[in-house]
């Protein structure tokens, strides 16, 4: 199979389109038995009470927003190296879903703060680097609406986003660095969990979903932004109108 | 299954209207999501077939 045929965006809108539904499909039933879990089956935290229960939606949020930041300037990285258009149009449809998790993180952490703390926000490394992230998220998807030379606004959004991947290990390692009121975590790649078993499950099924769920309305995004940009392609180039119409 | 009753799931001992608050406008940004993009896609198509009609 000859994969680079797919960075053509036309070669790459009806390979989206087929990988669409499967993402969605597991992303609802992990979600579906994530919930399940998190909800239903879980026993209660000793010191938080059912308070807790939030992280099941606020740790997987937190998580995939930045993920899906590092993904997508990955993604600017490889436009600006290789001037793939594909590679561009992928940084602009990560960027809202990037931003709305980002925006679930702070928003679930201030309901569990509130009970938890007895504050909504306080001014520390872990919350003031993630408030950090939405503003660059809001950074990139501003810089290219506010450019009306596609490609321009391509590079401009690009650079923006591989320059702020900086933030990312400062969000991670803000709670070792830095004395936070945030927790450390809970769940690192160098040691055992610090967690029961079954909350653990519920977690990793909910990022698992939110993950998959991710892939489906990015892929999703992709292809309109294909369809928007490769539609007004045609004006200056007539013979590709067969071609997407053929896609479409 | 943890809880004894409906009434002591919903309140969440206590915390129910935090609890139910992230979880509700979670699911909301996730479906107001799906949506604008299935709204997106429609007008997407709907421009498209304006141009390339247009150039015949």
């Amino acid at each position: 199979m000859n994969w680079s045929k797919y960075s053509a965006p036309l070669a790459f809108y009806p390979l989206a389109g087929k990988m669409i539904p499967w993402f969605s499909i597991v992303a609802a039933l992990a979600i579906a038995v994530g919930l399940y879990i998190g909800l239903l089956v879980a026993p209660t935290d000793f010191q938080q009470g059912e308070a807790y229960r939030i992280i099941f939606v606020h740790v997987p949020a937190a998580w995939m927003s930045m993920f899906l930041y590092v993904v997508m300037a990955v993604w600017a990285a490889v436009g600006l190296g290789l001037n793939a258009r594909l590679s561009f149009m992928m940084t602009q449809a990560i960027a809202p879903t990037g931003a709305m998790f980002t925006f679930l993180a702070l928003l679930t952490g201030a309901m569990w703060g509130k009970p938890t703390w007895g504050a909504w926000w306080v001014w520390d490394a872990r919350l003031t680097s993630e408030l950090i992230l939405l503003f660059q998220y809001a950074g990139v998807m501003l810089l290219r609406t506010s450019i009306d030379d596609q490609r321009r606004a391509d590079r401009a959004s690009g650079v923006c986003a591989l320059v702020g991947v900086v933030n990312i290990p400062i969000i991670y390692f803000s709670v070792q660095w830095w004395n936070t009121l945030h927790q450390g975590a809970s769940v690192s790649m160098t040691a055992a969990p610090k967690m029961a078993t079954i909350m653990l499950t519920g977690m990793l099924l909910m990022t698992f979903g939110f993950w998959m769920y991710s892939l489906a309305v990015i892929l999703s995004r992709v292809r309109c932004v294909i369809l928007e940009r490769e539609s007004l392609q045609v004006w200056s180039k007539p013979a590709a109108a067969a071609e997407v119409a053929e896609v479409r | 299954m943890y809880w004894g009753s409906v009434s002591e799931f919903l309140e969440m001992g206590g915390y129910g209207l935090y609890v139910w608050t992230s979880f509700i406008i979670t699911a909301l940004c996730m479906v107001w999501e799906i949506l604008a993009l299935w709204r997106r896609r429609t007008a997407a198509i709907a421009e498209s077939r304006g141009i390339t009609r247009s150039i015949g």
